[in-house]
């Protein structure tokens, strides 16, 4: 499959906006679905939709086929040791609150200290709030350079003998910032402390080896990589797994139940209370095959041409603040950016009477949006299926909004 | 959507009123406080209203927000200075109606107002156009408890 014809795969992608040709750079957000992944879904439901792990019938034995299936798609394309170590969650949401609820509570307390940045999606921020408050453990934040990057002296600095966790995003969703997670990694480990990595932004658009990077645990969502809504993953290495216990109890997740007592299930169903996400599942697996297919090195290759290219287009826009790093080597397939004094609000709204859908807002990242000193900012973020036609499009679309609003300012 | 429409949200007096906004400022000594924020776009708003004897007396605003959440609080605050309580929450509820697009009292002149009534055919502006009103519907509501 070539990256030049992938588009034809998005049939969403197939029909026009407020009378224009769609114009989708909101990938960061949600990413769009490939027919592969909608007809699995479908095909599910329609052929062989059935409960997993119990029955003996045919249909069950073929869904929970598809469902296991799926965690070993989802192994290889992290490159974990085992499918025991491969959680679906709902999300990365859920995944960073598990390791939080259940690593974080049975294993710190008063003195302990989580180090996160101040990139962070709210999604890798509140769980260890949280975990604060509860254990008396301390939240502390890494600084970031002026470019929005991290420095690893900066991370020697902070973390310490005292440090229990780090918590970093891969890829910011904001600036688009590449982290060096494997340098981290080894400075977390050095002092003692687990690795923690939010691979939400990162997942859909590069490689990630786990064990090469050496973390201990990762999470991230299907519906941003070409998969449905509400299926996710958390990776966690085994020996760390085995010894934390489950934070939701019921059906699935047992193994023998008394009156008074019950044991669980070993890894990874002991995590996976309650009839799983089998859709779900099943529609990442296909997403992962698609992906594959594809190469996830033609992906990021392709993302990269954009962003050098949406970089150097809308600079030359008049007005036009760009966040985080100006050199594209540093950063992933987005960017934001504030036009003038025209409110991002209003500058999607005319983007949009024009087909062009971007994202307008604090991102969930209010902190960010603190150290940037903006209120809101707007996003444009680019997937496989981007061309640079559709750059060019968002950057006349810029050009009349500012005209639009030429009168006011 | 044609340019036409977006004339109908992005109406001359509300540019005016983004432009050159009414009441800003905040209100000292006895007045009410109410901070409102919109937890999915950053947009904020503090209200600070000075009522006597059941009447606003005064109403000024501060806040951050796009075009059409700065120039509604502009308005508000404009048209409820000098109203009674139930005149206010009145008027609440006529532009709460006018942005759900549904049929609205019209017997009273709602004069500036009048302008946000395109924001009914853009479902994702409407919350910021209702921000400044629901910080007054929630300060009003205590005051008369």
């Amino acid at each position: 499959m070539n990256i030049s014809d992938v588009r034809s795969y998005f049939p969403i992608l197939n029909q026009e906006v407020n009378g224009n040709p769609l114009v989708y750079l909101d990938s960061a957000a949600t990413s769009q679905k490939p027919i592969q992944v909608i007809e699995a879904v479908d095909k599910y439901y329609r052929e062989y939709n059935s409960n997993v792990h119990r029955g003996v019938h045919t249909l069950g034995t073929k869904a929970t086929d598809g469902y296991e299936g799926a965690r070993d798609k989802v192994r290889k394309f992290i490159n974990a040791k085992s499918t025991q170590e491969i959680i679906f969650t709902r999300g990365t949401t859920t995944a960073l609150n598990t390791v939080a609820a259940s690593y974080g509570r049975a294993n710190l307390q008063e003195g302990d200290e989580i180090v996160i940045t101040y990139m962070e999606h709210h999604s890798n921020i509140i769980p260890w709030q949280q975990l604060a408050k509860a254990t008396g453990a301390t939240l502390k934040y890494l600084p970031l350079q002026e470019d929005g990057t991290i420095l690893l002296e900066d991370v020697r600095k902070t973390v310490n003998a005292n440090t229990k966790l780090v918590s970093v995003t891969m890829v910011s969703n904001v600036l688009g910032v590449m982290n060096p997670i494997k340098e981290i990694t080894q400075i977390a480990h050095s002092n003692g402390a687990v690795m923690v990595v939010d691979g939400a932004q990162a997942a859909p658009h590069m490689k990630i080896d786990v064990q090469d990077l050496d973390i201990d645990f990762l999470g991230f969502s299907g519906h941003k990589m070409c998969g449905p809504t509400g299926i996710g993953v958390l990776y966690g290495k085994k020996q760390l797994l085995e010894n934390m216990e489950p934070i939701e109890f019921g059906g699935e997740m047992i193994d023998f139940v008394d009156l008074y007592d019950s044991t669980w299930k070993e890894l990874p169903w002991k995590f996976e209370g309650g009839t799983p996400i089998i859709a779900g599942a099943i529609g990442l697996g296909a997403a992962i095959d698609f992906l594959t297919e594809v190469g996830l090195d033609n992906i990021q290759a392709h993302e990269h041409r954009l962003a050098v290219y949406a970089l150097e287009k809308m600079s030359t826009v008049e007005g036009m603040t760009i966040y985080g790093p100006k050199d594209a080597a540093k950063r992933a397939g987005l960017v934001t950016f504030n036009l003038a004094d025209v409110h991002p609000h209003d500058v999607a709204t005319v983007l949009d009477a024009e087909g062009i859908a971007v994202r307008a807002g604090h991102h969930c990242a209010q902190p960010l949006m603190k150290w940037l000193k903006a209120s809101a900012t707007a996003r444009a973020s680019f997937y496989l299926y981007n061309t640079e036609e559709e750059i060019d499009k968002l950057v006349s679309g810029l050009l009349k909004t500012k005209e639009y609003f030429s009168d006011v300012f | 959507m044609s340019s036409n429409n977006l004339d109908q949200l992005y109406r001359q007096v509300i540019m005016d009123h983004y432009k050159n906004p009414r009441n800003k400022g905040v209100l000292e000594d006895d007045s009410l406080t109410i901070n409102m924020n919109n937890p999915t776009c950053g947009d904020r708003i503090q209200l600070t209203l000075k009522v006597n004897d059941g009447k606003v007396t005064d109403a000024k605003f501060e806040g951050e927000g796009c075009s059409i959440s700065m120039s509604s609080a502009s308005m508000m605050t404009q048209a409820i200075k000098g109203k009674d309580i139930k005149e206010a929450l009145k008027l609440s509820t006529i532009f709460s109606d006018m942005m759900q697009g549904k049929d609205y009292d019209d017997g009273i002149d709602l004069g500036d107002i009048e302008a946000l009534s395109g924001v009914s055919k853009f479902p994702a502006r409407i919350k910021c156009a209702t921000l400044a009103w629901k910080a007054m519907e929630k300060g009003l509501k205590e005051d008369e408890q």
